[in-house]
């Protein structure tokens, strides 16, 4: 799982960068709040095959224990995860149900 | 939850994600599964450079960035000639082991960027060149571009006069410069995805890679169809994987055997959604002609090889 | 040692004693030989750089952008229609702080067809964020093109080095190329605190909102303002260690002058001649050239222009639909102090016309005689 970061903020002119550079990720940036429908995988019947993990472009799939982990602070909803697993076992639910 | 399995998982491409979430891409978008897999291909020892387009956007506004891997923003049609010069200077300061990414769009890669990348790769320039081909400029809303398919609507050609000339064959135009490598890839396929990059990354001299990016927005399609309208394009024959070694030696990469019909590829998204039964079937002749033309080379490789 | 170049071979020799690292560049009309001479020096192993033979300007300042921020000390030449096509990543280079230097030589822009001297090229380039200095003769193509990386390498701004076509590019004149060891003392290798590199991954250039986007316009005036300070700072430092001194503004007799002109590139030497003529009839005249167009110096060319009777500014360059340019700066400069003396623009040199003696006499006489410019714009030597 990705530690979410920090939001930057510069008061002045004196405190930013000599030209517009990063100095941290985006992971600031909670994408899951784009999300309509959330993707749940059935533990029971995964297979851990890897397959959902390789094709979630964000990435925010990640293997925990040998197993696929949903992270929902990342995850946009895409439902590629869902569409490609071949034993079908990632639900679509509506947010907040 | 079940209880841990002992098995131990095995996994067909890098486990390390060097890519950050939290980025700016669509849903489904494909140049974003594309980075994901070039960087776990090539690791963090790479320079990028990404000139305007949908990834200077996906990357992050100051001061953030989401490749985890130094990267400059450039002007939009400089992208081959910012790495060449990125190269160069890696090269005087003893760093020669870095990788030099050239990280474009169709737009900055068929159009405004083309002649630069055609200086760099009559130079050899040591840099690998990539295009991520979504078919349109997206990053200013879904305009034509050299890229764009036949047949398909953009917001420059609307549905009444849908596009009517065909895409550029950007790897017979790169091919014909005959530089060491040139391959495209599709994120359907990650480990041949995965396996080219880290080929280009092995060779001396300029390396040109073609991604097919579908783009769900620019596409109208749904998001969550991205892999299957990827995977469509290489079954249906539209995008034939193939390499091409110094211009000459062609070598297909996936087999179609059973090819489906254009069709399936084509109704999955709504900028093909105008077009006619004698369309599709044009649009099929056109796919089957470029298919046994690239066949034919592939053929002649091998004569040509052995 | 004493060697006689010509200047763009004058460039040439800067360029290889600032030792740079990267050059990449395009060959136009009248600066081939910077290129060529380069590439010998490269190919001969004098010079330990990567020489990319670009398929265009554009791509040639594409090209040392990506080496300056990889951290290298990169340069490049161009000339007229190259310095116009390079417009867009001219910005760039600037606005990504990167001290890149280059010379351009100052040729008129077609059509028509011309490879004459003017200096529109490097004018319509005035606001592109880069620092412009006009050079009057080889030694000084020579010797700013090595000061120029210090400065630039100070403030993190990019600078370019003018000079007249053929009038300066293609005359040969003695020329001290100074050793190599001084010059090393005096430039130490190119050490940028951030750039691209692997061990400390960074992005630069990214999207920037307009909460912060202006707070980098604003540092980036500072750090020209400064460079007013340090372009002079670094000239006597240079002049210590050769005996060549530069400043912003090369004055001519101007101390005790009653009536000054302003002029810049080469047709200041001729106005020293004719200073030198008039003086000797009793007319006390001065000539200042201006050296430095960005950041501009006002407050010395103030103190310059205090409590003389009448100013009169040449430029070799229209901006249709006003006046000469460097006639709009220095008037603009000195609105808001209390010189309020006649201030005449003549606009001359056109395309590489001639701009002889005689002809800045006539110049220094109508200014003189009138009490006030008649005309905004003053066209000498046309054929109305
Ligand atoms: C010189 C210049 N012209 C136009 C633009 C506007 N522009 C920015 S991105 C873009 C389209 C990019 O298209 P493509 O390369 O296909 O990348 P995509 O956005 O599709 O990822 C355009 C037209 C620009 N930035 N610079
Ligand atoms: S829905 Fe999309 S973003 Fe979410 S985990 Fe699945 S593939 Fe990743
Ligand atoms: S518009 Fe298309 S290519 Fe651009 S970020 Fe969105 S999905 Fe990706
Ligand atoms: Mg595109």
């Amino acid at each position: 799982m990705f530690k979410p970061g920090k939001k930057i903020e510069f008061k002045s002119a004196k405190e930013i960068p000599l030209t517009p550079m990063s100095l941290g990720d985006m992971t600031h940036n909670y994408t899951g709040s784009w999300r309509n429908l959330r993707p749940e995988i059935d533990y029971d019947r995964c297979i851990d095959c890897m397959i959902c993990w390789k094709f979630c472009p964000e990435p925010a799939i990640f293997i925990e224990n040998d197993r696929p982990k949903i992270d929902y602070y990342f995850c946009k909803g895409c439902g590629i995860c869902v569409q490609e697993c071949p034993v079908k076992c990632i639900a679509f639910e509506e947010e907040g149900k | 939850m079940t209880e841990k399995k002992k098995r131990k998982i095995s996994l067909s491409i890098p486990a390390e994600e060097i890519m950050r979430p939290g980025n700016l891409a669509c849903q489904g978008c494909g140049a974003s599964l594309a980075m994901r897999y070039a960087l776990k291909a090539l690791g963090r020892n790479v320079i990028f450079d990404i000139p305007a387009c949908c990834w200077s956007v996906i990357d992050g506004p100051f001061p953030y960035s989401s490749i985890g891997v130094p990267l400059l923003h450039m002007a939009f049609e400089t992208a081959a000639s910012t790495a060449s010069g990125i190269r160069a200077a890696t090269k005087v300061l003893g760093k020669e082991d870095t990788t030099v990414v050239a990280w474009a769009g169709d737009g900055g890669t068929f159009d405004i960027g083309f002649q630069a990348l055609s200086g760099a790769a009559e130079r050899n320039e040591d840099i690998i060149y990539v295009c991520y081909d979504n078919e349109a400029y997206m990053n200013t809303g879904i305009q034509r571009s050299g890229a764009t398919p036949y047949g398909a609507w953009t917001t420059t050609t609307p549905v009444k006069h849908y596009k009517k000339l065909p895409k550029k064959d950007i790897i017979e135009i790169m091919a014909a410069h005959r530089i060491p490598y040139v391959a495209n890839v599709n994120i359907a396929y990650p480990e041949d995805f995965i396996r080219k990059f880290k080929k280009a990354a092995s060779i001396k001299g300029t390396k040109f890679i073609h991604v097919f990016s579908p783009c769900p927005p620019g596409w109208k399609m749904k998001p969550d169809d991205t892999i299957k309208v990827a995977k469509l394009a290489v079954q249906t024959r539209v995008f034939p994987l193939i390499e091409i070694e110094h211009g000459i030696k062609y070598t297909l990469n996936v087999k179609v055997n059973k090819p489906k019909p254009v069709f399936e590829y084509l109704k999955l998204q709504g900028r093909f959604k105008h077009l006619t039964e004698k369309e599709v079937q044009r649009i099929q002749e056109d796919v089957d002609a470029y298919w046994d033309y690239i066949m034919k080379k592939v053929e002649f490789s091998k004569e040509y090889a052995g | 040692m004493k060697k006689v170049l010509m200047g763009n071979h004058a460039i040439s020799y800067g360029a290889t004693l600032s030792r740079v690292q990267v050059i990449a560049a395009y060959p136009i009309t009248p600066q081939t030989q910077v290129v060529e001479l380069l590439s010998e020096i490269v190919a001969n192993g004098e010079l330990d750089a990567e020489f990319i033979k670009v398929e265009s300007e554009h791509s040639a300042m594409a090209a040392c952008i990506g080496a300056s921020a990889a951290g290298a000390r990169a340069f490049t030449a161009t000339s007229s229609q190259g310095l116009l096509l390079m417009h867009e990543v001219l910005h760039w280079a600037s606005r990504a702080r990167l001290p890149i230097v280059m010379a351009n030589i100052n040729r008129a822009i077609s059509p028509g067809w011309t490879i004459w001297t003017d200096q529109n090229d490097s004018l319509s380039q005035r606001d592109t964020g880069w620092m412009q200095i006009y050079t009057a003769d080889n030694q000084e193509v020579l010797d700013s093109i090595i000061i120029g990386y210090k400065v630039a390498e100070k403030v993190s701004i990019p600078l370019m080095i003018v000079l007249d076509a053929f009038v300066l590019s293609h005359t040969y004149e003695p020329v001290d190329v100074p050793d190599q060891e001084k010059i090393d003392k005096f430039l130490p290798p190119y050490k940028p605190k951030i750039k691209l590199d692997p061990e400390d991954p960074h992005a630069f250039g990214g999207l920037t909102a307009p909460n912060i986007y202006m707070e980098f316009q604003y540092n980036h005036q500072q750090a020209m303002m400064e460079a007013k300070k340090i372009i002079n700072e670094v000239g006597k430092e240079y002049g210590d260690i050769t005996g060549r001194y530069y400043q912003n503004l090369s004055p001519y007799k101007v101390d005790d002058a009653e009536y000054v002109v302003i002029t810049t590139g080469t047709i200041s030497k001729t106005t020293n001649i004719v200073v030198d003529k008039l003086r000797d009839s009793g007319v006390k005249i001065g000539n200042l050239r201006i050296r430095t167009l960005r950041p501009f110096p006002s407050e010395e060319i103030y103190e310059q222009l205090k409590g003389k009777k009448k100013v009169f500014v040449i430029d070799r360059n229209i901006s249709f639909g006003n006046t000469g340019i460097f006639f709009q700066e220095v008037k603009a400069s000195l609105y808001n102090t209390d010189i309020r003396v006649p201030i005449f623009g003549f606009v001359t040199g056109l395309g590489g016309r001639d701009v002889t003696p005689e002809l800045i006499e006539e110049i220094v006489n109508i200014g003189i005689k009138n009490e006030k410019p008649e005309e905004e714009v003053i066209w000498m030597g046309v054929k109305k």
